[in-house]
């Protein structure tokens, strides 16, 4: 085949990325050259556009082990422990097949945290799709949460958290985030970067097979009508085969025969082998007749790109093979010499007896572009103004109602009962929390994570919705009782080609990194994901916080469920009754504009820190922070776990009653306590300069807002429990 | 008393029934599918998981693998064996159970607490056993129990049900049977009483910080019946 500019277009890259080919091989590149550029090159692979931003990015910190650049972020949890975590998108491939797309994000995720010797603890998945009214909507749910479940499950590894949105930006791109944590001994993490001359290069786990060429390529580029077409570039899962591979990999890895180890993830074997090379400084030459093949006739460019799942690339101490091949046939899994490393500072692929492929690994690593691409800033959007008569017809018993089957606040019970959570013995919070909780196995610690976004505040305003996401996450894992320590991030946008999707990507990120830093909850590891578009339209920007935190000891652990009648509950943090950009300004009020709810660092800081002072002191029951829906719309979920009513106090309202209820306002939690250890409570909160509000007192039986409003706590768990259930059963 | 766990490729719940038995006395061992000898064991557990992937059929070729054939001349002289979830799909594959795991009811993978009530106490499984209806924990999407009309019919007349799902008081009733099992059968037994299969699982159930300790009342039974 001829290789030229037009097919170099059609491998998605540009013509000036083609002329730089060129120019740096100082000559035309072969056919297999010109894919292992245009997979490397790719947004998805490249950071292109993203790469410029991202390091402004807080990666450090005094629990930090290793940040982003390997195939997962580790955090340090004391003793001798270490948790390995990432998140990961597959918007892509699930929008055009549900199923193996979300399975094989799960896998693929999976794959990034055992490829540093760490076992898998816990999943959990952010998942976003269009309008419950969109025709596509029920089967890409139905499709995904099988794809989720038939994964995870046959790993064994729990689903323990997540989060289901609907907004119809997603009508045409859905996303699926997947996120895996998993624990490992702190001597024992394993990391990609080759070393050595001479040394061993070995594939092991599936044959290689024809699916998921270009994978990676079509991750990169917008959505058109002829999607449907594009169904052979999704790839095919076996997680069966992946739960033989990570125990024959964690075998081979309690000895110290490998040297370093990367799993063949987007772009496969050609990223895989070239970044060990890029990070070892060395060269990799390859035999591609020894790679194991599903199909005959397999050329050297499809081997290369191929995106077959369950294979790793392992550069192992030389004389260790027959040992290492052992363990694999043991496991039934292929094992295969298929290469050395070499000081070329060279990818040299060979093929038939005849050199196929020779590129400098820099051209493809260093020399890659980056852009520094044009964006506008967002405006802050104006306060919208309410006719306070509007409040006078509405009866707050019809909204809450409203609000609690409402499709992004309803229990999600339908899918998360789906996945395995209990799996491993573990799992002390189970989905429907404010985070899921896994005990490290066989100590008194526990690890918190939980994945939030706000892709509406993100809209209205970029910067407070980048800051309100990391925000929100600190205030999930802080509710049950965790110390945040780190996040990772799932960066979904539209095309960085658009100054207006651009825009809400570099501003989202300042939003993110600004307070990641105040709140010293370092970024460790994160995807972007671009193109998240059909046509011209962008999805709205939806940046994805998974968060982790540590819990030392995990009987001290704290849940949202209402206990004990008689006690009393605090709204801890101001309200001052924001609704711009609010469930009920958006759903009821049908008021679209506005700016999000305001993010005060400092409050969220010690309102955060001062609500775990409390919990290490026992004084809390229960808590949930307060977000989506506002107090009353938390106070409920409160009340449907615990089975339990509250009595709201009567308050003289500064501010309107809806707004109050209903209010948006940041960094707030609701916390249970004993009526004996008000004083002592109240003097803390005071001491650090927290505001609190008495909010009412636990009861048996209903909701009673006031005089003339009372909900059964049968009522309420009617209405956030029948939604999802009765939409999936049409 | 001695335990052995049996770890097929594919089994995930391999390690928390080690933990769980261990927990309550057991020494025990795990073994390997491809073994052709079981150590000296006073229990015999196929734990669950999706052993081979669940491909053909759910436990279909695990019970071909070669440790099979001592277990089932285990069990045959009448040795305990307890298969629970993919070990109970292994254990009517083989034959050591009567009747078939049908895909669930509602065709979804299913993970929740429910309730179960013990049918026959009179085996080493449930003698003298403090409650009659547990809180168990399941998590399958093959649980859906089902068999001829004849069997069913030699089931009941040797009392061979060993748990049924029900409510919370015990009632068996079509609308706590979670997956469609033929009369809420959650597991049965051998004509000896010897060898059990059961979907839910016991192991997941013992510890306070879990969902509940209903497991550790079983285990806890279970070995005091072995020893």
């Amino acid at each position: 085949m001829i290789v030229n500019e037009q097919l170099a277009i059609d491998h998605g890259l540009k013509k000036d990325e083609y002329k730089k080919i060129c120019d740096l091989l100082k000559r035309v590149p072969n056919i297999t050259e010109l894919g292992i550029f245009s997979a490397m090159w790719n947004e998805h692979c490249s950071y292109k556009s993203s790469r410029f931003h991202l390091k402004n990015l807080p990666t450090k910190g005094e629990n930090v082990i290793q940040g982003p650049g390997e195939n997962a972020g580790v955090i340090d949890i004391g003793d001798d422990d270490a948790i390995v975590f990432k998140i990961e998108s597959h918007n892509h491939p699930s929008f055009i097949e549900p199923y193996q797309g979300a399975a094989t994000g799960v896998g693929g995720i999976m794959r990034d945290v055992f490829t540093m010797g760490a076992r898998p603890i816990a999943n959990l998945n952010s998942i976003h799709f269009g309008s419950p009214q969109h025709k596509k909507t029920k089967n890409l749910l139905r499709g995904v949460v099988h794809g989720i479940g038939g994964y995870s499950n046959c790993m064994g590894v729990p689903t323990i958290a997540g989060q289901t949105s609907f907004d119809e930006s997603y009508n045409g791109n859905i996303l699926v985030n997947a996120m895996t944590l998993g624990l490992v001994k702190k001597n024992k993490i394993f990391y990609s970067k080759a070393a050595g001359l001479g040394k061993p290069v070995i594939y092991v786990g599936s044959k290689t097979g024809r699916d998921g060429i270009h994978g990676a390529s079509m991750a990169s580029a917008s959505f058109d009508d002829k999607i449907e077409e594009k169904k052979p570039t999704v790839q095919v899962g076996d997680p069966f085969t992946e739960k033989l591979l990570l125990e024959a990999c964690l075998e081979l890895m309690a000895g110290d025969s490998i040297i370093a180890i990367q799993d063949m993830g987007a772009a496969g074997l050609t990223s895989s082998s070239i970044e060990m090379a890029s990070k070892g400084n060395l060269g990799i030459e390859i035999n591609l007749n020894k790679v194991p093949c599903r199909e005959a006739n397999m050329t050297p460019y499809e081997i290369m790109l191929s995106e077959s799942q369950e294979r790793m690339l392992i550069v192992l101490e030389k004389g260790k093979e027959d040992m290492a091949q052992k363990i694999f046939i043991k496991w039934n899994l292929d094992f295969a010499v298929i290469g050395k490393t070499t000081k070329s500072k060279k990818i040299e692929l060979y093929f038939d007896k005849q050199k196929v492929a020779d590129i400098p690994v820099d051209t493809l690593v260093e020399n890659s572009p980056m852009y520094d691409r044009k964006w506008k800033k967002a405006k802050l959007p104006k306060k919208i103004k309410i006719e306070k008569e509007i409040f006078k017809t509405l009866k707050i018993k019809n909204i809450l109602n409203k609000i609690l089957s409402n499709p992004n606040v309803c229990s999600k019970e339908w899918i998360w009962e789906q996945y395995d959570h209990t799996v491993m013995g573990d799992t002390i919070q189970k989905p429907g929390g404010d985070a899921g909780v896994v005990r490290v196995h066989g100590t008194n610690k526990a690890v918190a994570a939980s994945v939030d976004s706000s892709a509406v505040y993100c809209w209205a305003h970029p910067l407070n919705g980048g800051k309100q996401i990391v925000c929100e996450s600190w205030r999930n894992l802080i509710s049950v009782g965790a110390k945040p320590i780190a996040i990772t991030n799932c960066l979904n946008f539209g095309s960085p080609e658009n100054e207006e999707n651009m825009g809400e990507f570099v501003e989202c990120v300042q939003g993110l990194g600004e307070a990641s830093a105040y709140l010293d909850y370092p970024v460790v590891s994160g995807n972007v994901s671009f193109y998240n578009q059909t046509k011209d339209i962008g999805i709205k920007p939806t940046p994805v916080i998974g968060g982790v935190g540590l819990i030392k000891d995990y009987k001290n652990m704290v849940t949202m469920d209402l206990k004990e009648a008689d006690n009393l509950l605090l709204v801890v943090g101001k309200t001052e009754g924001h609704l711009d950009q609010s469930l009920f300004a958006r759903d009821i009020l049908n008021e679209k504009n506005g700016p999000p709810p305001e993010i005060n660092l400092f409050n969220e800081k010690n309102n955060g820190e001062t609500i775990l002072k409390l919990i290490d002191k026992k004084l809390i029951k229960a808590a949930h922070d307060v977000s989506l829906g506002g107090i009353i719309t938390a106070l409920s979920k409160m009340c449907i776990k615990g089975k339990k009513g509250v009595t709201i106090k009567k308050r003289n309202y500064l501010i309107n009653k809806f707004e109050y209820l209903f209010g948006e306002d940041q960094g707030r939690y609701i916390i249970e306590i004993s009526k004996n250890d008000l004083e002592n409570v109240t003097n803390i909160l005071q001491e650090n300069s927290v505001h609190f509000d008495e909010l009412g007192i636990i009861n048996e039986n209903d909701l009673i807002i006031d005089d003339k409003t009372k909900v059964s706590i049968d009522d309420l768990i009617k209405s956030h429990t029948t939604w999802l259930t009765n939409y999936m059963s049409k | 008393m001695h335990s052995s766990v049996i770890t097929f490729p594919g089994s995930n719940c391999d390690r928390d029934m080690h933990v769980a038995l261990k927990k309550f006395g057991f020494k025990n061992k795990m073994v390997w599918h491809d073994d052709a000898e079981l150590p000296k064991s006073d229990l015999v557990v196929l734990p669950g998981g999706f052993s081979y992937g669940d491909y053909l059929r759910c436990g279909s070729m695990a019970s071909k693998s070669k440790i099979m054939k001592s277990v089932i001349n285990f069990a045959q002289g009448g040795g305990k064996v307890m298969g629970i979830c993919n070990g109970f799909q292994i254990l009517v594959e083989s034959g050591l159970l009567p009747g078939v795991l049908l895909r669930n009811k509602y065709l979804e993978f299913i993970c929740k607490n429910i309730f179960v009530k013990v049918n026959n106490r009179d085996n080493s499984y449930f003698k003298d056993v403090k409650k009659e209806i547990f809180k168990f924990h399941i998590a399958h999407n093959e649980g859906n129990y089902f068999c001829s009309n004849d069997q069913i019919k030699q089931i009941n007349d040797h009392n061979q049900v060993a748990l049924f799902y029900s409510d919370e008081n015990g009632n068996v009733t079509e609308k706590d049977n979670p997956n469609g099992s033929l009369q809420n059968i959650a597991g049965v037994f051998n004509k000896e009483k010897n060898v059990l299969g059961m979907m839910p699982h016991p192991e997941r159930m013992i510890d306070p910080a879990l969902s509940g300790e209903d497991g550790s009342i079983f285990f806890e039974n279970l070995i005091n019946n072995l020893k």
